[in-house]
């Protein structure tokens, strides 16, 4: 059935095979598609999710498969609509800054092409998420809309591909800052972190742009699995704050004004700091490749909480307390700009012993704290069960109510999000 | 202990994407990243590491060029060198300036510096020449060990590991003597806070080429600067046979 409708769309880019690879997410779960579809421009998703529609054929959209809770990874049988393919930039207007381009845009390869016109992908203070003033999304029978009215928007946001899949943006670009600078700063204790990202909040005001917390142990990952190179010697907490600005001397001399006088205060005990650019690519690497130290470090269980600041890492003693010996490591970093903490527990192997101990646990301590789960990654597959945690019952009855108005034949990601 | 200079040289970051500019006279460079040369860091990083084994006294780092290159001084210094030396040169005076006009200045102080040995970097990453420490060390008529991956140090002499095409040669040399730093030789260091804070005080001294009695007229004429033929896409060939016949095609076999 599949074949027919599929010399509709180009035969080429139409693979029948099982896809090892896109059937299978950064070890979070495996798959069973038999087919993936990479089609290349609206028109073709609006033909192939009508098609679907009509004939109940369930679909699983994909984007960078990095997603880490299997939101991207299709359960049984789903067809694959991989936009890979849709790539292209349609259009930069420098003035105004609004770029539109398809789904399918890798981030760097626009940052790329932004910095030849002076400007930046807009990403907010945490997650390197972008925002976007229009989207042009395909619903689950085949619609196309535009959502600029209603703030329909937002609607998609977030929404994981259960409400409709986004094949176009227009995005608001600021101008790219002529200055950069990047401090690695290692620190005692969580207290003396929270006060230095105060201290950095009130010393660096509108320049502040990232405040990452790295503990120990997340360190540790890539220092000793990957061989990276730490600036400074061993210490309980590291934070990597960088600023962006648009004059140098002025950034420069607002970061050393609140370097001094953080270490002099007692709150950092050594750091580096930095605007040379190739320092500071190695300065975020030991951020940035945290998740693939993990992928060395054993079986991991990773969760994605958000918490009140206060308590950004009471998650990680509590879970050495709980877990003691039976786990490896267990460690947390994350944005500590918008409370979003990665905590990771790795053991030598998985057992259903050691889930049972780690959840719901985590779920009713994050709770408790009024945090939630999955604040930036999603709920995906792995969580739905989960979600009345962070979410009352009410609410979880109008998801529901919106999906079916969305999706009436539940074509698009079945299985996630939603609890049954 | 030995009293060593560095030379370091402010380049284009290496992880800056480099434009032609339209005229074909140049890169640009105007509002573009610049960092130390990464061959510098190195030999600074080896200075230091003598600084700290006892085995060098003082280090004296030494940049031409224009006002920025104190930055790169100040980029040493926070890294342990105690002194730094700004030879200013600018505008197209710096355009034209080479390694000829640089191994004369670095000799110059090392002359009035009393100097004993002297690490730079093998070559710049900008114009790739690997000629000033040779031609440094021939203008002092010192002896050269280029390309060092170990260096030994004696009261008297050093020992030399250098990597050669062949592999490695190891030589003796006796001191004062001139080294080019290899990538291999060290990892250089972060330059951590409270050393950026202290490298603040310390002196960097103003000279020019004209203070030191050298001469920087051109030697070279840039004739024009091009960007290297864009990389064509590959072609994905059905068989074994198609491709030999595309490699006869192109004359590879």
């Amino acid at each position: 059935m599949f074949y027919e409708s599929n010399k509709k769309v180009n035969h080429a880019r139409f693979k029948p095979q099982t896809f090892a690879l896109l059937n299978r997410s950064r070890k979070a779960g495996i798959g069973y598609s038999q087919c993936v579809l990479r089609p290349k421009t609206t028109e073709e998703v609006s033909r192939i999710l009508s098609f679907c529609n009509e004939h109940r054929i369930a679909v699983c959209p994909q984007g960078g498969n990095t997603g880490l809770v299997g939101g991207s990874v299709p359960v049984f049988d789903e067809v694959v609509l991989s936009t890979s393919l849709m790539d292209q930039i349609i259009s930069t207007n420098d003035t105004s800054g609004v770029l539109v381009c398809q789904a399918g845009c890798i981030l760097e390869k626009l940052d790329t092409h932004l910095a030849d016109h002076g400007l930046m992908m807009p990403l907010d203070l945490g997650a390197k998420r972008f925002l976007s003033s229009w989207r042009q999304c395909v619903k689950a029978n085949g619609e196309v809309l535009d959502c600029l009215r209603y703030h329909l928007k937002h609607l998609f946001i977030g929404s994981e591909g259960t409400l409709g899949i986004v094949t176009k943006v227009a995005i608001q670009c600021p101008a790219k800052p002529k200055a950069q600078n990047v401090a690695f700063l290692g620190l005692e204790s969580f207290q003396d972190v929270l006060k230095t990202m105060k201290k950095a909040k009130y010393d660096l005001g509108e320049i502040l742009s990232s405040c990452e917390l790295i503990d120990e142990l997340s360190l540790d990952l890539v220092t000793s699995h990957l061989k990276l190179n730490s600036p400074i010697s061993v210490y309980p907490f590291y934070m990597l704050i960088e600023t962006q600005g648009s004059n140098n001397d002025h950034d420069e001399m607002k970061m050393n004004a609140f370097l001094e006088s953080a270490m002099s205060d007692g709150l950092i005990l050594d750091g580096t700091t930095t605007n040379e650019v190739s320092k500071m690519q190695s300065l975020w690497e030991l951020r940035e490749r945290i998740t693939e130290g993990l992928t060395h470090d054993g079986y991991v269980f990773k969760y994605d909480i958000s918490l009140p600041t206060k308590n950004f890492y009471s998650l990680v003693p509590a879970m050495k307390e709980r877990l003691g010996d039976s786990a490896k490591r267990i460690c947390g970093y994350g944005h500590l700009g918008d409370g979003n903490i990665h905590l990771n527990i790795s053991v030598r192997e998985f057992t259903q012993d050691i889930l049972d101990k780690i959840e719901p646990f985590v779920y009713e301590f994050t709770s408790k704290l009024k945090g939630s789960i999955s604040a930036e990654h999603g709920i995906g597959f792995r969580k739905p069960k989960y979600i009345h945690y962070s979410k009352s019952k009410e609410s979880i009855a109008l998801m529901k109510q919106l999906k079916a108005m969305m999706d009436p034949n539940g074509i698009l990601n079945p299985y996630k999000v939603l609890p049954a | 202990m030995a009293r060593v200079l560095v030379g370091v040289k402010r380049v284009i970051d290496y992880a800056v994407k480099i434009r032609v500019k339209p005229d074909k006279t140049g890169v640009l460079t105007d509002g573009v990243k610049h960092s130390m040369n990464p061959f510098d860091e190195i030999a600074v990083e080896e200075a230091v590491r003598m600084k700290e084994k006892k085995v060098a006294s003082e280090i004296i780092a030494v940049s031409c060029g224009p006002p920025q290159a104190q930055e790169v001084l100040r980029t040493a210094l926070a890294m342990g060198v105690d002194k730094g030396i700004h030879v200013e040169v600018a505008g197209p005076e710096y355009e034209t300036l080479q390694p000829i006009h640089i191994s004369k200045i670095l000799a110059k102080i090392v002359q009035n510096e009393k100097v004993d040995l002297v690490i730079l970097g093998k070559q710049a990453i900008d114009d790739d020449c690997n000629q000033t420490a040779q031609m440094t060390a021939a203008v002092l008529d010192w002896p050269q060990a280029t390309y060092a991956s170990k260096i030994e140090y004696g009261s008297k002499e050093i020992t030399v590991v250098r990597e050669v095409d062949g592999g490695l040669e190891t030589i003796k040399c006796k001191l004062p003597a001139v080294v080019s730093a290899d990538l291999r030789l060290n990892e250089p260091r972060y330059a951590t806070l409270p050393n950026i804070m202290k490298a603040k005080k310390k002196p960097i001294q103003k000279l020019t080429p004209k203070d030191l009695g050298v001469d920087t007229s051109p030697r070279v004429q840039i004739v024009s600067v091009e960007d290297p033929p864009k990389r064509e896409a590959g072609v994905i060939l059905p068989d074994v046979d198609s491709l030999v016949g595309k490699l006869k095609e192109g004359g590879h076999i």
